[in-house]
């Protein structure tokens, strides 16, 4: 391989990067170590994507850039804007430049007995055999297996959440990634396991520093779900608006195990989100849910995928985008209905509203059914603000666009109304009103 | 003293004239009644009055306060002191009565003043108690899924909340049982008293609402002009008499 076409492969992302990352994390598993070069070495080799990959239909290629970037240097807690959770007593991790800067664990009296929520270091070197298993555990398959690789091979630190056994977590736990100072490159990762009948609400918070510095946000989260538990995991992505950023979930449900997760995108230039639900075992059912708020010339890029692997699963997607100015949105979905998966219950759907003319959403749902006793439904639409209710509400005196930004939290009110608590369901609410407020 | 006066109005839809030079004065205070035949242009009155964007004000004048709506925005317009109870609210899933109140209130207020959210709901229940409306109608979506009386109810509502100089009231009484009339009748009327009464253009097609608010003016519009105008009693006379009665009294003006 010539060393142009590896500066082209790799951008800013050299071996000598990654040497320097890998050295940070030298105190670690050497199993991991070795996964974490292997991972470097499908990352240099992989192409990137082409216009002929299916998996990248629609999608700006042209932009997704992996030069400009760095590994950046610490930043102190004091330094960022920070946030609270806002729910007394919670636990909650943050990150920034993929280092642990501050942590409130949890209260073993209150938070529920033999939770674990640490760094992913310390859980590697604790709980080795637990990551191991479950830790990017599942394969990349909607089309980003390069950054997915990229992910894997510089992820240094991040969040662990264990639920043992039959224990209810009564709070729901804080984790913040934050990115600081320009073309700073961020790999954050959150890696939830709840036991048998175990129960857990996880909130990641995706968030930069300076409003105009330009990042690179390459992150991940697995949610395990054994059998009978319960997790609801949230993701509010708010990167600066010059960030690209990528993120890939991999949720497994297990025996009547129930997963919730809720995407809000908010942030970034081009922002690629890739979800992939698997439905193992009978009684599963896995909750896909997402919000987007799209304004200027951001690019959403959403790519799902609901496996079922065993009968009487249910899966229900539903994907709503909110598209302003010139903005663009993908969404492309497949339900994947295996042989034995009878009485699979799995439904999708994708919803656009658009708020402009110029604005362009794109959708392709899809199906693959083996079974033959089956019920699945899949749709997307697309519609415009209603005249008559935006005159409505402006005959009130309400101004244009607080009316829209109204109409935008009624057309979301089906996904908001299924996130039980109510600070997280306030905090979300808030940054759709934030981003609003700052057009 | 608030006013609205509409000057030799004409409207069109598209390049339909349905207004075609209406003149009325609506004092503070004062309820006019309009009455007048399906498809005459009562609505259309009042909606372009608010300024629904389907409706082109091809000729005339509407002035607040002396000062001409017509170039404001429907928001601008509704902020300076106009109010539609519209003949068919919309419905609008998702969005609370409380949050778009709410959001109405708070539009009225300077920039970088914040709502006082207890006055603001003290205010909301009572208005809310005396129309009769229970409680729990705050957290429900607009109009979705309000039975016909409970959309005309909520309209009432927002006008109690929003207290406007001129009210557009468009058949605020159709779908209403004889409870609910005179529940709102009642509301409507605790707001005609007081220095802030606002002047109300009452639409309506029956004498049963004019028994309970009583208008100090009545008027027909037919063909989108005003062709007759009278006290209380024009109002019985039509009741009475039908539209064919005026038709044969209107015949050689119109003809
Ligand atoms: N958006 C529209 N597009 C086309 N025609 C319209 C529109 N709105 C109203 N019209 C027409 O304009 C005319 C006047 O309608 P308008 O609704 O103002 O009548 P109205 O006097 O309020 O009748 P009603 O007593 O039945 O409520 C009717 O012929 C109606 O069909
Ligand atoms: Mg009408």
């Amino acid at each position: 391989m010539s060393v142009a076409s590896s500066t082209y492969l790799v951008g800013s992302f050299t071996p000598e990067a990654f040497e320097q990352s890998l050295a940070r994390c030298a105190h670690l598993p050497a199993w991991w170590l070795d996964r974490k070069r292997a991972a470097y070495a499908r990352f240099a080799a992989a192409p990137m994507p082409q216009r002929t990959n299916e998996g990248w239909r629609f999608s700006n290629l042209s932009t997704l850039t992996l030069d400009g970037f760095n590994l950046p240097a610490p930043v102190r807690f004091d330094q960022l804007a920070h946030r609270e959770l806002g729910v007394t007593g919670a636990g909650h991790l943050v990150f920034a430049n993929n280092r642990l800067v501050a942590a409130q664990p949890l209260d073993a009296s209150t938070a529920g007995a033999g939770i674990i929520f640490d760094t992913l270091q310390n859980a590697l070197l604790q709980h080795g055999d637990l990551v191991k298993s479950h830790l990017l555990a599942q394969p990349s398959k909607l089309g980003s297996d390069k950054f997915a690789a990229l992910h894997e091979a510089f992820l240094e630190d991040g969040a662990f959440i264990y639920v043992p056994k039959g224990v209810t977590a009564t709070l729901p736990v804080g984790v913040f990634h934050y990115a600081s100072g320009a073309g700073a490159a961020v790999f954050p990762h959150t890696l939830v396991i709840a036991g048998e009948n175990a129960k857990i609400t996880v909130a990641d918070f995706f968030r930069s520093e300076k409003p105009a510095e330009a990042h690179f946000a390459c992150g991940g989260n697995d949610l395990y779900a054994g059998h009978g538990a319960s997790v609801t995991y949230l993701a509010m992505q708010d990167w600066s608006r010059a960030t690209l950023s990528f993120q890939f979930n991999a949720t497994v449900a297990r025996r009547d195990a129930r997963v919730l997760s809720l995407n809000l995108h908010a942030g970034a230039r081009q922002a690629r989100h890739e979800s992939f639900s698997q439905l193992q075992a009978p009684g599963a059912h896995s909750e896909m849910l997402a919000l987007t708020v799209a304004h200027g010339t951001q690019e959403f890029d959403q790519r799902t995928l609901q496996i079922h692997q065993a009968p009487n699963t249910s899966s229900n997607l539903l994907y709503k985008n909110a598209l302003l100015d010139q903005a663009k949105t993908i969404f492309s979905g497949l339900i994947v209905v295996d042989a034995d998966a009878q009485k699979t219950d799995a439904y999708q759907s994708n919803r656009n509203l658009m708020l402009s003319d110029e604005a362009e959403a794109n959708s392709l749902p899809g199906l693959e059914i083996q079974a033959n006793d089956v019920r699945c439904t899949h749709g997307a639409t697309s519609s415009r603000i209603d005249r008559e209710q935006e005159f409505y509400l402006e005959s009130r005196g309400i101004r244009a666009a607080q009316a829209q930004e109204l109409l935008v939290f009624g057309f979301f009110e089906e996904v908001l109304g299924k996130l039980e608590h109510q600070e997280l369901h306030d905090r979300l609410t808030e940054i759709i009103r934030e981003k609003f407020r700052n057009q | 003293m608030s006013q609205l006066e509409i000057k030799d109005l004409h409207i069109s839809i598209g390049d339909k004239p349905i207004v075609r030079g209406l003149n009325l004065t609506i004092q503070q205070g004062k309820v006019h009644a309009i009455m007048g035949p399906n498809g005459t242009g009562k609505s259309t009155l009042a909606k372009a009055i608010a300024g629904h964007p389907d409706y082109t004000i091809t000729e005339g004048d509407v002035r607040l306060d002396g000062k001409s709506v017509l170039a404001m925005q429907p928001d601008e317009r509704a902020r300076s002191g106009l109010f539609l109870a519209f003949q068919y609210p919309s419905e609008i899933p998702g969005v609370s009565i409380a949050n778009s109140l709410r959001a109405a209130v708070q539009a009225r207020l300077a920039e970088g003043e914040e709502l006082d959210a207890t006055a603001y709901y003290k205010k909301l229940y009572a208005k809310m108690d005396l129309l009769k409306i229970d409680r729990k109608f705050t957290s429900r979506a607009v109009n979705d899924g309000f039975s016909g009386g409970e959309k005309k109810r909520c309209e009432i509502l927002q006008m109690a909340m929003l207290e406007p100089k001129i009210a557009l009231m468009d058949e605020t009484d159709s779908g209403l049982d004889i409870d609910a009339l005179r529940i709102v009748a009642d509301g409507v009327n605790a707001q005609r008293s007081g220095p802030s009464a606002p002047g109300i253009m009452l639409i309506t097609h029956y004498q049963r609402l004019l028994d309970y608010i009583v208008p100090d003016y009545v008027h027909v519009l037919w063909d989108g002009r005003i062709v007759k105008s009278g006290d209380k009693s024009l109002a019985l006379e039509l009741e009475a008499k039908g539209y064919d009665w005026l038709k044969q009294e209107l015949a050689p003006a119109t003809a």
